[in-house]
């Protein structure tokens, strides 16, 4: 009797809300994406010289597609937009996209909220190698990022070694591991700060994070190790749904939990290294906005990460937006902005959604 | 004919061998049930047919073929494990849950289709838990959560479903519902069901073959008829009862009396 009741509900059940679900979150993601698209045409116009948004479109449009327009700007807005506020902008884009697909891979790894790249040692691993850079005499704008690189690297495969059991790596030992060579690196950092005397001040405005400086050599070092590590952790999204579960029933729904693991800890290494290395430490990004797409899309990582990855680029291109105009010409670290905007939009949607968002 | 077999069976972890010398067989359509005390290593016996301990000594053959030789996504399309009190992540929907059954038969790349739709509808519609699909884990209540895994065990469309315990901390009602329905699948779909049970009189009830566990080792095996009696029991749980045919089906059916206050 009971059986033939739930029939009839059946198929309107799955087959009609699922896929309208699937909808809805694929447009979300399109829709971030084109939102991504519209904050860097904006942010673009905005700054110590105001360019109007007639002249953006006009200087885009000239440069960008092969429709000719005759210039009514100086070369110099052409300057500013191409050489200085573009690098800066995608800099800002790349690196908050990073943190924020690192941060939901760390999540869901170790299927704790409070995992980001700081966890397991990474990012302090990364502050380390920068600041035996700035001790260097010479070829800072080389060796900093490059031992940043190495920084974060060593510090993974250090944790990974000491942690590992036997052929397993267990995630209690792991984020304990984590902890504590973080703590070491950090101590060794504040040490070599406070050594360092009068190379001081560039090295606190490296750790509290700053796009300032940035390049297109420096975009073009950080987008392949960055777009190569997303695209990776992409792919991995279902079996890290499965692994929600837990490791026993992963490896029994058929999933290769230790290679897995081994993957995605790479790829979000390599990304977090990659996001470090340029602009320093930038907190809050790799715990809010993954926290943040949970809340509102679900747990599902198979969307969860690709709105992740649109929505920390927006996120730390507009805090970085505000970071150079707020008390221009003075820059406020983009760290203290990424707090001051992530901590209470975190609260509020806490506030919003009491219910279990992990 | 498909079939499960453990011959001179050891198991453990580390030094500590928990299993010892088990050979068993079972055949589709076939009850197996594993009884015995806490301690006895009827959860390891699980966790060795599915892999995730290696035996250290003796084979596990599926079809023919030693267990260590499948590939773990091949090995997930052929044996579903219902598992104990399982840890299910509580923001995901119920739904969502059962689809993850069907993880073994789509690659890295393929999404769940129409048809992986079709057979979790048909999975959870036998378990009947369509009615809270939409429902995020979290809000169901335990007896809910194990009838999910049954539904996502049977999402997997495996030949041997592995049930550890699956009527512990369930109501009487949902005892009986969740072993008919194990049975129904079994006889229906030709399954293969081992199934490790606290209880002496569901085992009798619902098991054409029984193995009783005692310290790791086979104690015995054989037909409820053959197993369940009043010296086994003694033998293995140190319990003194009474077994008596059931008054329905002459199944031997185990009485307890409590001791006397000296």
């Amino acid at each position: 009797m009971a059986l033939e009741s739930f029939k009839d509900a059946a198929l309107p059940l799955t087959s009609a809300i699922h896929p309208i679900r699937w909808r809805r979150r694929i447009y979300a993601i399109a829709g971030m994406a084109v939102l991504l698209g519209i904050t860097i045409v904006v942010t673009l116009g905005i700054g110590s010289t105001d360019i109007s948004f007639g002249t953006l479109i006009q200087i885009l449009a000239d440069k960008l597609t092969f429709v000719h327009i005759q210039p009514t700007w100086t070369s110099n807005t052409e300057i500013i937009i191409f050489d200085i506020r573009l690098p800066r902008l995608l800099l800002a884009g790349l690196v908050g996209a990073a943190l924020a697909v690192a941060g939901t891979t760390y999540q869901g790894l170790f299927r704790n909220p409070l995992a980001d790249p700081y966890l397991i040692g990474v990012a302090q691993g990364a502050a380390l190698g920068a600041i035996i850079g700035f001790m260097l005499p010479a070829w800072q704008i080389v060796s900093i990022p490059l031992l940043a690189f190495v920084g974060a690297v060593l510090a993974a495969a250090m944790v990974y070694t000491i942690a590992r059991v036997g052929k397993t790596l267990p995630m209690t030992t792991l984020i304990l591991a984590g902890v504590a060579i973080g703590a070491f690196l950090a101590a060794i950092t504040s040490y070599l700060m406070i050594a360092s005397g009068d190379k001081l001040h560039g090295i606190i405005s490296w750790l509290l994070g700053s796009f300032s400086l940035t390049n297109w050599w420096q975009v073009g070092m950080v987008t392949p190790y960055i777009l190569i590590g997303t695209l990776i952790i992409w792919f991995y999204a279902r079996p890290l749904n499965v692994m929600q579960l837990d490791e026993e029933q992963a490896q029994q729904l058929g999933i290769n939990v230790e290679q897995v693991k081994l993957i995605l800890l790479g790829a979000a290494t390599l990304i977090t290294a990659a996001a470090v290395c340029f602009c320093g430490i930038i907190g809050f990004v790799g715990i809010i906005i993954p926290h943040a797409m949970r809340l509102i899309w679900g747990p599902d990582h198979r969307f969860l990460l690709p709105l992740a990855t649109f929505a920390g680029a927006i996120f730390l291109i507009l805090a970085d937006t505000a970071a150079r105009t707020m008390l221009a010409p003075t820059e406020v670290p983009i760290g203290v902005i990424t707090a001051f905007l992530g901590a209470p939009f975190f609260l509020y949607l806490l506030r919003q959604k009491k219910r279990a968002i992990f | 004919m498909f079939y499960l077999k453990l011959e001179n069976v050891s198991l453990g972890y580390d030094k500590n061998t928990v299993i010892r010398n088990v050979s068993l067989q079972a055949r589709p359509a076939e009850m197996l049930g594993i009884i015995g005390p806490n301690g006895s290593g009827k959860s390891t016996l699980i966790r060795g047919i599915t892999r995730i301990i290696q035996p250290t000594q003796g084979k596990i053959f599926l079809d023919g073929s030693d267990v260590q030789d499948i590939n773990r996504q091949k090995l997930a399309q052929l044996v579903a494990v219902v598992p104990q009190n399982p840890k299910l992540p509580e923001p995901f929907t119920a739904l969502e849950v059962v689809v993850m059954g069907r993880t073994p038969h789509l690659g890295l790349l393929r999404y769940e289709g129409q048809q992986d739709m079709a057979i979790v509808t048909e999975a959870m519609e036998a378990t009947r838990t369509l009615a809270f699909a939409e429902r995020r884990v979290g809000e169901l209540s335990g007896g809910e959560r194990q009838r999910l895994t049954i539904a996502r065990a049977l999402a997997q469309e495996p030949k041997i479903i592995l049930m550890d315990e699956p009527t512990a901390n369930l109501d009487i009602n949902y005892q009986m519902e969740t072993l008919d329905l194990a049975r129904r699948l079994c006889r229906k779909q030709k399954l293969i069901v081992v199934v490790t049970l606290h209880d002496l009189n569901l085992a009798s009830q619902y098991c054409d073959w029984l193995v009783v566990l005692s310290n790791g080792v086979v104690h015995c095996q054989g037909t409820p008829h053959t197993v369940i009696n009043a010296r086994t029991i003694k033998d293995v749980y140190g319990a003194e009862v009474y077994v008596y045919p059931h008054p329905v089906n002459k199944l031997p059916a185990t009485l307890i009396v409590p001791n006397k206050e000296k």
